[in-house]
């Protein structure tokens, strides 16, 4: 089987990338995808507040996805559900993927375009290396969310959530109101991981105690989880037993941060940047392989689906022009983070050309001043009352000067 | 009587700063949008919430479909809502937007499907 472009995961970036596709005239398209059906995460997520920016309208996540799915269907745009790829092998001018699928067995298909689109997962136990035993009822905020949403079962009664990121605060909310009993979310940092609305409608609401500069120092229960210790942290480690407290529950929820999926990035050559732990790319959102793209929360953890469809349809329009015959490479400049700026999305970028930047805060600020400067001109200047490392903010920069040797992108404290 | 706010329509979250009589806002401060001062005027009177949940389906590949009250709901009822839903089942087939319980707890709004489940 032969197909122009392959894109790999039917989430909101996939099926993004894929429409736009389409509307740049590449037609021999394959989505695959490794659930039942399409959507991605967004399946799960049934709580409302998804599409304000693009649909003006607010949606939940099964109602966003299902606009993307019936517009892939009414193109006719092929999804191969309950399939992944194994492997994807560079050749000249074309990559061999090898493909699992339910359906079809174990298959080759040569493409000239690949997407990677495959989402994120949440980092657990592992990542983070709570002490005290190994008993069950420890599972991440988003596979709670999946056990509960989809397949109908609450994970436990007694709830304590470890990590304040959006999944847990939302979880929080949908176990209290199905009848659990949350007793707190537990945030190692001074600020919450979250959105403000959620730690409004998820706990303020709700009246769930959210503790900052605190964490989980012990874990107890031999078949089951039975409790937990949490411990203030001073000085970065935890602080004196007479200062810790312990907190009855039969079930842990990690909410402890998101890793964009690239092992088979890896395996084709993508260089990662160790920061987002996404792929490295240009202002075409191309990877170091040419012809490999990368979009969606595989490429940069994303907080909001609006900003993942915008990029996945970046990302196939400039997919749709390499297969169109290309275009000649302007000269590249590197895209650096400078004060405050954890990272700056693409991390390179073409002289003369139109680019949009995405990049998050190190920690939050109140009345700082962003800048975007090459090293010859500052090219935007914006007040931000407060700026939070939860929200990822979208710049347009509307042509990159043609001398610029680099831009860089800080937050500084507004002079008085 | 003076109420610091987050405003949740959208995530920007707006920090409001309301100054209010009985139920009516006489000074509001930080909202960057129209939305912040509707939110306010309800939030200091009778707060209201999209409430989202689950309602068992028969027939269906998978044993839940998600729902939601089409419009906001006073909060106080959110967790009767839910309790409502879990009564119930459906049968696939269901269209997102079909409506799962008409005007659930007397509220005038009704609870609709959020997803599209076929007959398995």
């Amino acid at each position: 089987m032969n197909f122009e472009a392959l894109v790999i995961g039917a989430g909101p970036a996939g099926l993004g990338a894929a429409l736009s596709l389409k509307e740049n005239n590449i037609n021999d398209i394959l989505i695959i995808d490794r659930e039942d059906s399409p959507g991605g995460i967004l399946m799960q997520c049934i709580h409302n507040g998804f599409g304000l920016h693009r649909f003006k309208e607010e949606l939940t996540g099964p109602e966003y996805a299902e606009r993307d799915i019936r517009l892939a269907r009414e193109k006719n745009i092929a999804i191969l559900t309950r399939a992944c790829v194994v492997d994807i092998i560079r050749g000249s001018g074309s990559f061999d993927i090898i493909l699992l699928s339910e359906e079809k067995g174990l298959i080759h298909v040569e493409v000239k375009v690949v997407i990677l689109a495959m989402g994120c997962r949440e980092r657990n136990r592992g990542n983070i290396a709570i002490p005290g035993s190994r008993p069950a009822g420890i599972l991440t905020a988003g596979f709670a969310q999946k056990m509960m949403n989809i397949f109908g079962h609450p994970p436990g009664n007694e709830i304590v959530i470890l990590g304040s990121g959006d999944i847990g605060l939302i979880m929080a909310r949908r176990l209290t109101l199905e009848g659990a009993n949350v007793k707190a979310v537990i945030e190692a940092q001074p600020y919450a991981g979250g959105l403000n609305r959620n730690i409004v409608q998820c706990l303020h609401d709700f009246e769930i105690p959210l503790y900052l500069s605190h964490t989980i120092s012990r874990i107890s229960g031999s078949m089951r989880v039975n409790s937990v210790e949490v411990a203030p942290i001073e000085g970065g480690a935890f602080a004196g037993s007479q200062k810790r407290f312990a907190l009855t529950c039969d079930t842990l929820l990690l909410s402890v941060g998101l890793i964009p999926e690239n092992e088979l990035s890896l395996r084709a050559g993508v260089a990662l940047d160790p920061v987002t732990h996404g792929a490295i790319v240009d202002n075409d959102l191309m990877t170091s392989v040419p012809g490999i793209f990368a979009c969606g929360n595989a490429l940069q953890v994303h907080d909001l689906a609006d900003n993942v469809s915008e990029e996945a349809e970046c990302c196939g329009r400039s997919a749709a022009q390499y297969l169109a015959g290309g275009k000649a490479k302007a000269r590249e400049l590197p895209l650096k983070a400078g004060n405050l700026v954890r990272y700056v999305l693409p991390m390179r970028a073409e002289a003369g050309k139109e680019t949009t930047i995405s990049f998050r805060p190190i920690s939050p600020a109140q009345k700082v001043i962003l800048t975007v400067k090459t090293d010859k001109e500052e090219l935007i200047r914006k007040k931000e009352r407060k700026i939070f490392p939860s929200i990822m903010h979208r710049v347009r920069i509307p042509k990159i000067p043609e001398d610029a040797q680099f831009i860089e992108v800080s937050f500084a404290s507004e002079e008085k | 009587m003076k109420k610091d706010l987050i405003c949740i329509n959208c995530p920007m979250g707006c920090c409001l700063e309301v100054t209010y009589d009985g139920g009516k806002i006489t000074s509001l401060k930080g909202n960057e949008c129209p939305r912040g001062k509707d939110y306010a005027a309800k939030e200091i009177s009778n707060p209201e919430r999209i409430v989202t949940t689950t309602v068992r389906i028969k027939g269906a590949s998978l044993p839940v479909i998600p729902v939601k009250t089409e419009r906001s709901v006073p909060k106080k009822l959110a967790a009767q809502i839910v309790k409502e839903a879990s009564r119930i089942s459906v049968s696939a087939p269901v269209k997102a937007g079909d409506v799962i319980i008409k005007d659930v707890l007397g509220t005038g709004v009704n609870l609709i499907a959020t997803r599209t489940m076929e007959r398995a």
